[in-house]
């Protein structure tokens, strides 16, 4: 090395003839380390204003309190909890059914290949499935029960409308995505635009629209689950008022209900899918 | 072509899904059956429907003219507290997740590491984050410091099971020449699996973070702070043109992210 | 008989796809339209059933002006056009049958074709095209379990299904091996003959071409250079149309071709098959 150090007008050292990046892009990537850095320290200070610290440092024991009472869980609350669950599957159910055939029209209009105006209609069906997807169906449940009450039809429409986003997204992508020759044949033997997209479009989504409202209905098993916390219905009911109640083996039976039927589902929706596909 | 040749007037379409003829009859059956089952379930109180419709239209019109200014104070603090944990969850569950999802990836990690990380991965995958912020909540008491663990475990699953199965899907051969080279198990990840997964991982973290402000708009409703705990308190109080106000800031904001986050994705490959 | 005048086709980026294009095509006669890979063929032939707009000209299909129509007689003229596709564009998820029967979109209601209750005189039809293009037993197969040979077939259906006064048909060979080939060129000369219909046949394989069709008219960037018999086509033309080296490199590959020789023994080889 120190060879190679002595040699005037040479490199000292082969690290300098070779290296991974451009001065200048390394700069920038250590500059952007550094930015990040700060940001987050930045963000850990304002986030952490209000925290107090007497209640995080206590956290252990409470957590070894909660699970000794967790322990064992109450299997004797079992059968109060199948209504509840059924009441789960529906909502799931019929607010998929729901999310779904208001899906098809908004991604039929969002899709650049069958939308009647690009410049009008695409972007407020683009703005649709943006709303669904952002908002939570949590939220979507919020809203409802403050508007047409608790109850499992609060449950359905948030579900419905959370999956609107969902599916319409994947949906119009696949229909972008078609073959547009197999379009463009149809339109050549004189079919009308009704026929051309029940002719051409359809049948090269339809897998993709089945395999979609199969995971979509699996995430919303699980979306469903949680919505009673608000009073949307099913299960989350049960949780809600054992954890107002602090009866701490109840919620562990409850959650042990939900992860199965979360695996079930999960099963049941990826079998279905493997035989469309 | 012989014109003396009779051709069939009718013709059916095969069934192209369910092939017997039983399950063709019964399905559709089976299907109302459970409609009518699950229809009925539903205690529809139409009074209560009729005067859900003008709340509902009460509601549109504070989502059309949305009120900024009157709650801006609790909706500045809602979302500064939901920027923060956002930002600081991804960044610690994704620098948690990398050595967990070295750990749950078969081809790199020993068998009892593997099965050690893919059960974390497992938990942190199943409990959605609203239930893990009910327990964090009464851990660590309200606010966002439990909604920041909440979002920092659960992005732990999501990061590192994507990031091991990408992993596990790198290229084996490169795994191979280097390892050819008589490389240590670090030295291999540095060189074989980290610049094929690198670029998937900065997308991943772009991806979570999305998911992660999302959800931090909704676990406040359980007490985990943030932008939620605002909505959850306009709603309660029938402020529906500031919970429009908000839901519109939220809206705004994802749709700002994901324009945000492609742009930076297609900057850094 | 099909009339085109002074058809000139520009893109909105400014490239000019086709150039005061004139010709006509009498009834009965099987038209090949050779040329390079962006001489305008394919547009040409698209703008006839106007899944391309034609920026100017005229195109008259007998009294028809088809130019200038839109909505419901735009789709009307459509139906009277048959078109056989480059890679078929069968689609592919659905029946033979389905495929042949979607000849027939423009004719029937939309009821009628949701629910797939087509008109026992198509479906008998259907199932004569299907006999006369030798897929009768495959009927109610998937489009996508078929083929390229067969797939082309039922392309071939699909057109004759509106019984349609003009073909058109883009590429029929392209993705098919030479002996099937031959044979897609042959059914359709053959059933133009049979049915007296006019056809314009976008190709690239010269000596395909020169083989089967009637009439030969060469293109080249939007222009025509040629048209005349197929026999007619000589070295230097083809050479115009092509240029020098497109056109050897489509016949050999083989390092220092003596180009001359070449190109005659090539178009000796067409002249006896002819």
């Amino acid at each position: 090395m120190s060879a190679l150090d002595t040699r005037p007008g040479e490199p000292p050292h082969y690290s300098q003839v070779w290296t991974f990046r451009t001065p200048r892009a390394r700069l920038a990537l250590w500059v952007g380390w550094v930015a990040l850095v700060a940001l987050f320290v930045w963000c850990w200070q304002l986030m952490n204003e209000n925290t107090l610290w007497i209640f995080v440092t206590d956290a252990p024991s409470q957590a070894a309190d909660i699970g000794s009472r967790m322990f064992p869980p109450r299997l004797a609350y079992l059968p109060e909890l199948l209504m509840p669950l059924w009441d789960t599957l529906n909502i799931a159910t019929l607010g998929t059914m729901g999310g779904v055939i208001l899906a098809v029209p908004v991604a039929f209009l969002a899709a650049r290949n069958t939308t009647p105006s690009a410049l009008l209609v695409r972007p407020v069906a683009l703005f649709i499935i943006v709303t669904s997807r952002s908002i939570n169906s949590l939220i979507w449940a919020l809203l409802l029960v403050a508007i047409i009450g608790p109850g499992l039809l609060a449950g359905i429409v948030a579900i419905a409308l959370r999956s609107i986003g969902f599916v319409g997204k994947l949906l119009y992508e696949a229909i972008e995505e078609t073959d547009a020759r197999q379009v463009e044949a149809v339109t050549a033997t004189g079919a009308a635009r009704s026929q051309v997209i029940h002719y051409g479009i359809v049948p090269q989504v339809l897998p993709a629209f089945w395999g979609i409202s199969m995971f979509r209905w699996d995430i919303n098993i699980r979306e469903s689950t949680i919505l009673g916390l608000v009073g949307a219905g099913g299960i989350g009911m049960k949780l809600q008022s054992s954890i107002d109640t602090l009866a701490w083996s109840q919620v562990a039976t409850i959650l042990i209900v939900i992860l199965g039927t979360v695996v079930v589902s999960e099963t049941v929706s990826a079998r279905v899918r493997q035989a469309l596909i | 072509m012989t014109a003396s040749t009779s051709y069939p007037r009718r013709w059916r379409r095969p069934p192209q899904l369910v092939k017997t003829r039983r399950w063709r009859l019964l399905l559709p059956l089976l299907l109302l059956g459970y409609l009518i089952l699950a229809l009925s379930s539903l205690e529809i109180d139409a009074g209560r429907v009729v005067e859900g419709l003008s709340r509902g239209a009460r509601f549109v019109q504070g989502f059309l003219q949305p009120d900024f200014t009157s709650r801006w104070q609790d909706i500045r603090q809602g979302l500064i507290e939901s920027l923060t944990m956002t930002l600081t969850a991804t960044v610690v569950g994704v620098l948690v997740s990398v050595p967990i999802g070295i750990g749950a990836a078969r081809n790199l990690s020993p068998r009892a590491v593997y099965l050690v990380c893919r059960s974390i991965v497992a938990v942190s995958r199943s409990l959605q984050e609203i239930i893990i912020a009910i327990f964090l909540v009464a851990m660590f008491g309200f606010g966002p410091f439990a909604g920041f663990l909440t979002l920092a475990f659960a992005s732990i699953g999501f990061v590192a099971k994507l990031l091991a199965d990408d992993i596990e899907e790198a290229s084996a051969s490169q795994i191979e020449a280097i390892r050819a080279t008589g490389a240590s198990r670090w030295q291999l990840i540095h060189y074989a699996v980290q610049p094929q997964v690198m670029p998937r991982l900065i997308g991943l973290s772009l991806y979570r973070l999305d998911i992660n402000f999302r959800e931090s708009a909704v676990i406040g409703i359980v007490g985990a702070g943030g932008i939620g705990a605002t909505l959850n308190t306009a709603i309660d109080r029938y402020e529906y043109d500031s919970a429009g106000a908000i839901l519109l800031l939220v809206i705004a904001i994802v749709m700002l992210s994901e324009y945000g986050s492609s742009h930076l994705r297609k900057y850094l490959q | 008989m099909l009339t085109i005048d002074q058809l000139t086709k520009t893109y909105t980026g400014g490239d000019t796809a086709l150039r005061e294009v004139t010709f006509r095509v009498p009834r009965g006669q099987v038209v090949g339209l050779i040329g390079p890979s962006g001489a305008g063929k394919s547009t040409l032939i698209r703008c006839i059933n106007r899944l391309v707009e034609p920026s100017s000209g005229a195109i008259r299909l007998g009294e028809t002006d088809l130019v200038n129509l839109g909505g419901r007689e735009l789709r009307q003229a459509r139906r009277r056009i048959g078109m056989i596709f480059q890679e078929y564009a069968l689609v592919e998820r659905l029946t033979v049958m389905e495929n042949v029967l979607s000849g027939r979109l423009g004719y029937v209601a939309f009821w009628r074709s949701f629910t797939r209750r087509f008109p026992g005189r198509d479906i008998e039809n259907a199932y004569r095209l299907l006999d006369r293009v030798g897929l009768l037993e495959h009927a109610d197969k998937r489009a996508d379990a078929l083929s390229g040979g067969q797939r082309q077939r039922v392309g071939i259906a699909r057109a004759l299904a509106q019984e349609p006064e003009l073909l058109l048909v883009d590429e029929p060979t392209a993705s098919l091996d030479p002996k099937t080939s031959r044979q897609i060129m042959r059914l359709i000369t053959e059933i133009c003959a049979e049915r007296q219909l006019p056809a314009i046949v976008n190709i690239h394989d010269v000596p395909l071409a020169q083989q089967f069709v009637d009439r030969l008219v060469g293109l080249r960037a939007g222009q025509v250079v040629f048209d005349n018999a197929p026999d007619r086509l000589d070295e230097e033309t083809l050479t115009e149309i092509y240029g020098a080296e497109d056109w050897t490199a489509t016949d050999q590959d083989d390092e220092e071709p003596d180009f001359a020789s070449q190109a005659q023994g090539s178009l000796r080889l067409v002249g006896t098959a002819i």
